[in-house]
């Protein structure tokens, strides 16, 4: 079970969260003027990011904000928190070189960074 | 039966010590296995038990049936299966002998054999094994096809099942907890105990947990060692009365961590109660424990690795270790004259404290060619024979081995060495670090040819692996180890380091890996390499021959590993056998992945409370209390329990319903409609929020007016419908389906938040504020006449979808006049703490008009009467509002709503989609099979062309006839054509008719 941290409620278990898919879609304002290819585009085509992926999720059985989050989905952590509506925060390290080593040399543990993220 | 060496076993525990160990000979534990009776000591588990009896016989193999004893000392038994029982009800299977603790009274009884233990009849299988190699039910059981349902597969489940499951209900309690802690440390050994030392010196929350009854891990074996001047023991007895002391520090014994789920969330599995004689009332059985850790040390610890060789599977033969566990924590010997065959240092110090509690160490085989060493040293000056680059050729023996063939190797050749009788053979193949946990945390793994193993290399979490479970196998290492990662892992990791001074013969831990070195030919015997699966050398070398490389192939083809022990003693040694006939590296083979749980988890502690009644919440509403009290009969919808029908007097479903039809059609009716989802819409952007989510026109809908209001999605399906009222200028009260509530209130949430966040709107859910009466029918008017306050309901006044504001029994209401019957009907609203007042009130003042309740059964005939959809029953995701006739409802003037941009789309607009009909059938008794298939044409074979299904059927003994409505493609242009429905009996004729059976016209609703 992950461990989100809602930018309005901070740090919470999974289970109170629903999944929204990709974030930073943002619906046509005039879908009229779209033609069929390009509205499908926007309907059905979703990028499956190995990687860092910016997603939207809902604290359904909280404060029931939407908000993103950065996610690796390769390790399942998450980089970043931020509201809907903020820029997608630039990360200063790819996440490859976030890894430790698994002896007990002194550690860098990826903890969730805090709500707010850092947004643009 | 063999009575005389069974009378022999029965004797009072011949092969108990006369002292030491962690156990107390003074209780006198009695227990019974396979109906014979036994005595062990405090302390023992049902593995030790049996083997100071001298039994060694546990239990038949899985495939071959093959006699088999008990292996291991630990969680990693492969073999000693068994089924203990203390009623007919708590009857749990396929436990490993070695982890269940005795208790006064135990009932353990052996799996898979028939008639007994030692006279098994599948034995047979083993003679025949030829015919059993690795894949042999994809082989073997192709043809013919039926027999696979009738012969084989009973055949094949009798023959291989593990233990059978109780067939009563589980009476136990099951409890689960949350848990946060800064260092969750799993394994109480020496790195596991000076982990928690040191987080707990650094001021840390600590749970430190042992799937073990007492902590000590391999201390409790390696009793000789000596921790900063006192013994093991000692040592390990401080250092957990330290933690047992400190506030921040949480002791779980019993507890295995079974699973490691992303950010640090560990599962840990608490056996409270299955080691007590008698079950203490009202306490749980077990407990689940979910635990999120700052930081986790894994100190897991290793396995022992068994050898590959002919016939060593017989009782007797153990691993080399847990012998020594057996005899220093159990006092238990298990033989009297052992071999002991070995690739490293481990195995002596286990055949040097065997020798010296009297039993007869006859050999040391060892697989080194040079053997050198203090351990070995010390063996050879207490009389040990060591005899150096040694192999296994064989072992003699039916129930127990009775002799052992060694080899020599030389150049590269085997030739035969001595015959050794003996009574137990004990083998050490190095070992093989726990790196389970860390694997599902999913950390990255390296080969280690130093340790002909897999070590952690890069942690995913916040984890540390300390000790044997990452290859440190001295006890000064494992211990700084532990320390070091304990410390490290403390929120303020104190700098302090712990330092031990330990006193143990240095030790070469090398592993073999892979089956031991054969004359040419080979035994005939066969190689086991997973115990509990029966799977042999030559298995994996026919998966190879056959073309499987990938490991994860072998294991599926040969089941190498996926049995319940998930192959802890035999993944690698699998592994190295694959590698070895591919002709490639080990590492090129690749490694199974490691799936959680550890070991397995009952049912009752992964369902804990959510059982029966308490399975799900249980939504009712405000009349469920009276509804009981007429003898409803309820379903469930979603959550809710809805009233279904009220039979009286011995009627069944149909009957019910006949009447109750009749009776809205005809009088009146009234039906608790309160799980209609409510969603109140608020703001002054109200009305464009609305304009912009559903299909229809919301600006011209007045104020005390109501409209039927359809939802999609953006793709163009319809998502959702119901009545929208507008109760103010800013304000709607929005109705949606029973089910659908929350998921159109989280779309709306969606679009408010993310989309249109320049909206003035707020969005409420009222479904269960409000109760909903519904009164149908012709006469509904004048039953509600004299009830209503505060509005003039005369037809009038109050044409239909009208809505306001008023008072019933003195209690405020929100009136609608709405009709999901195709009759003059009417919705009352009030606050549902009213619902059953004022169902009352309405029920007693309809007498005098023929009132009758109905339920959900009623509701469905009459809507579907009308030919009125439900959504979710007569569409099913894929449907458009012009699919199912509702075309009429879209606000044509709009730029857009949500879908619209879709509907264009020219598949969209295809006369051949499915749409909505009717489905009369010729026979008007016939009542169709909702789901049912629509074709054209009669009497056609699979695979057949289908057009269509049926989507709604019922009897209506209104019309006298059945009804159905289905979406078939062209549908409309099909009118009063005959279709056909293939059923199993034969085509059932349709004619395609109007989805409206019932006063086409809609007169009857401004009756």
């Amino acid at each position: 079970m992950l461990l989100i941290v809602c930018p309005y409620c901070g740090k919470r278990p999974e289970l109170e969260f629903t999944y929204g898919g990709q974030a930073h879609l943002t619906r046509p304002r005039q879908p009229s003027q779209l033609d069929d290819q390009a509205w499908a585009e926007f309907l059905y085509m979703r990028t499956n990011t190995k990687g860092v992926y910016a997603e939207r999720w809902r604290h359904a059985r909280g404060c029931g904000r939407f908000f993103n989050a950065l996610r690796d989905t390769t390790t399942d952590h998450f980089l970043a928190f931020y509201k809907t509506g903020e820029a997608q925060p630039v990360l200063a390290t790819p996440p490859d070189q976030r890894a430790q080593p698994a002896s007990s040399a002194p550690p860098a543990p990826p903890a969730p960074p805090g709500p707010g993220g850092r947004s643009a | 039966m063999s009575t005389a060496s069974n009378s022999a076993h029965r004797a009072d525990a011949a092969m108990r010590t006369p002292s030491g160990g962690r156990i107390d000979r003074a209780q006198r534990i009695r227990f019974t296995f396979d109906g014979q009776s036994y005595v062990g000591a405090a302390g023992d588990t049902l593995a030790s038990g049996l083997l100071a009896n001298g039994v060694h016989l546990t239990g038949r193999s899985f495939k071959y049936h093959r006699p088999r004893g008990i292996l291991a000392a630990g969680s990693e038994e492969p073999n000693a299966l068994v089924t203990v029982s203390r009623d007919a009800a708590r009857v749990t299977p396929n436990l490993r002998a070695t982890q269940v603790e005795l208790y006064d009274g135990l009932v353990a009884e052996s799996q898979n054999r028939w008639p007994s233990l030692d006279r098994d009849f599948g034995r047979v299988n083993d003679l025949l094994s030829s015919f059993f190699p690795a894949g042999f039910y994809y082989k073997t059981f192709m043809w013919p096809k039926k027999a696979w349902k009738l012969l084989y597969e009973p055949m094949i489940r009798r023959a291989a099942g593990l233990g059978r499951a109780p067939a009563e209900a589980d009476p136990d309690r099951y409890a689960q907890r949350y848990a946060h802690c800064d260092v969750l440390v799993v394994g109480a050994g020496p790195a596991g105990i000076a982990a928690a030392l040191a987080a707990a010196d650094g001021g840390a929350r600590v749970i430190l947990c042992d799937e073990s009854a007492e902590f000590g891990g391999s201390l409790l074996t390696e009793t000789g060692a000596v921790i900063d001047g006192q013994t093991a023991l000692a040592w390990v007895q401080q250092g957990i009365a330290s933690l047992a002391g400190n506030s921040r520090v949480t002791l779980l014994s019993r507890t295995t961590g079974f699973g490691y789920f992303p950010h640090n969330l560990i599962g840990l599995n608490q056996r409270l109660n299955d080691h007590v004689a008698v079950l203490p009332k009202n306490e749980p059985r077990e407990r689940l424990w979910q635990v999120r850790a700052r930081a986790v040390v894994l100190a897991t610890g290793a396995i022992e690795r068994p050898l590959v060789f002919p016939g060593n599977d017989r009782p007797g033969i153990l691993l080399a270790g847990a012998a020594h566990t057996y005899l220093n924590r159990y006092g238990v010997r298990v033989g009297t004259r052992a071999v002991i065959v070995t690739s490293g240092d481990d195995a002596y110090q286990a055949a040097l404290d065997l020798q010296n509690a009297g039993t007869e160490i006859a050999a040391i085989a060892d697989l080194r060619p040079e053997v050198a060493g203090a351990l070995p040293d010390a063996a050879r000056r207490a009389g040990i024979h060591i005899l150096p680059a040694s192999t296994v050729l064989g072992t003699e023996g039916d129930l127990r081995i009775s002799a052992v063939t060694l080899g020599v190797v030389q150049g590269g050749s085997v030739r035969a060495g001595q015959r050794i009788a003996c009574d137990a053979l004990l083998m050490s193949g190095g070992f093989t670090p726990s790196v389970h946990l860390f694997s599902q945390s999913r950390g990255k793994l390296k080969w280690s040819a130093e340790h002909q193993a897999f070590i952690p290399e890069t942690s995913a979490e916040c984890e540390r692996s300390a000790g044997a479970c990452r290859g440190v196998y001295e006890l000064a290492e494992v211990l700084a180890d532990g320390a070091m990662s304990g410390a490290a892992s403390a929120p303020e990791p104190s700098h302090t380091q712990r330092r031990f001074s330990v006193q143990a013969l240095k030790r070469d831990s090398r592993a073999y890996l892979g089956a031991l070195p054969q004359a040419n030919p080979p035994s005939s015997d066969k190689s086991f390499v997973d115990w509990q699966h029966d799977v042999t050398t030559r298995d994996l070398a026919l998966a190879t021959r056959e073309g499987f490389q990938s490991i994860e192939h072998v294991k599926r083809y040969t089941t190498t590993g996926m049995a319940t022990d998930q192959g802890k003693t035999s993944n690698l040694n699998a592994m190295a056998i694959v590698a070895k006939s591919l002709d490639v590296a080990i590492p090129q083979v690749g490694l199974t992945t490691f799936r959680m749980p550890y070991t397995p988890v009952t049912f009752g502690s992964l369902a804990g409370i959510s059982r029966g009644d308490l399975f799900d919440p249980v939504r009712t509403t405000a009349t469920h209390s009276w509804a009981q009290a007429r003898g409803a009969v309820f379903e469930n919808v979603g959550l809710w329990k809805r009233a279904r029908y009220f039979p009286r007097g011995g009627e069944d479903m149909h009957a019910a319903v006949a009447r109750e039809c009749l009776a809205v059609r005809s009088a009146c009716g009234i039906f608790d409609g309160s799980t209609l989802g409510k969603i109140e819409v608020v703001g002054p952007d109200a009305a464009e929020f609305m304009n912009r989510l559903y299909i229809n026109n919301w600006s011209n809908l007045g104020v005390g007016r109501a409209r039927y209001g359809i939802l999609l999605r953006d793709d163009g399906f319809i998502y959702d419908d119901g009545v929208v009222a507008r109760t103010g200028a800013d304000r709607f009260h929005v109705t949606t389906t029973t089910g659908g509530a929350p998921r159109v209130l989280a779309l709306m949430e969606d679009y408010r938040q993310t989309e249109w966040p320049e909206l003035k709107v707020w969005l409420t859910s009222t479904t269960e504020h409000w109760a909903v009466i519904a009164v149908q029918g012709p006469k509904s008017r004048q039953v509600l006449e004299s009830l209503v306050e505060g509005i003039d309901i005369s037809a009038a006044a109050w044409p239909h979808m009208s809505v306001g504001h008023g008072r019933i029994c003195g209690v405020p209401m929100l009136l609608f006049r709405v009709s999901f019957s195709g009759e003059l009907g009417f919705e009352i609203n009030v606050p549902a703490d009213f619902g059953l007042g004022v169902w009352e009130a309405v029920h007693a003042a309809g007498q005098a008009h023929g009132i009758t309740e109905y339920g959900t059964e009623t509701m469905h005939v009459l809507r579907a009467e009308k030919g009125y959809i439900i959504v979710g029953q007569d569409t099913d995701g894929t449907l458009t509002p012009d699919d199912a006739g509702l075309t009429w409802a879209i606000g044509k003037a709009k730029a857009d709503f949500v879908g619209k941009r879709s509907l264009d789309r020219a598949s969209m607009k295809s006369p051949d989609r499915k749409q909505l009909v009717g489905l009369r059938t010729k026979d008007p008794n016939v009542v169709l099979e909702e789901g049912a298939q629509v074709a054209a044409t009669a009497g056609q074979k699979p695979p057949m062309k289908l057009i269509g299904h049926v989507t709604s059927s019922y009897a209506s003994s209104v019309l006298g006839h059945s009804i159905a409505l289905g979406v078939v493609a062209g549908g409309r242009a099909r009118l009063g054509q005959t279709l056909y429905v293939p059923m199993p009996g034969g085509d059932i004729e349709v004619e395609v008719t109007s989805p409206v059976f019932y006063d086409p016209t809609g007169a009857r609703i401004n009756a």
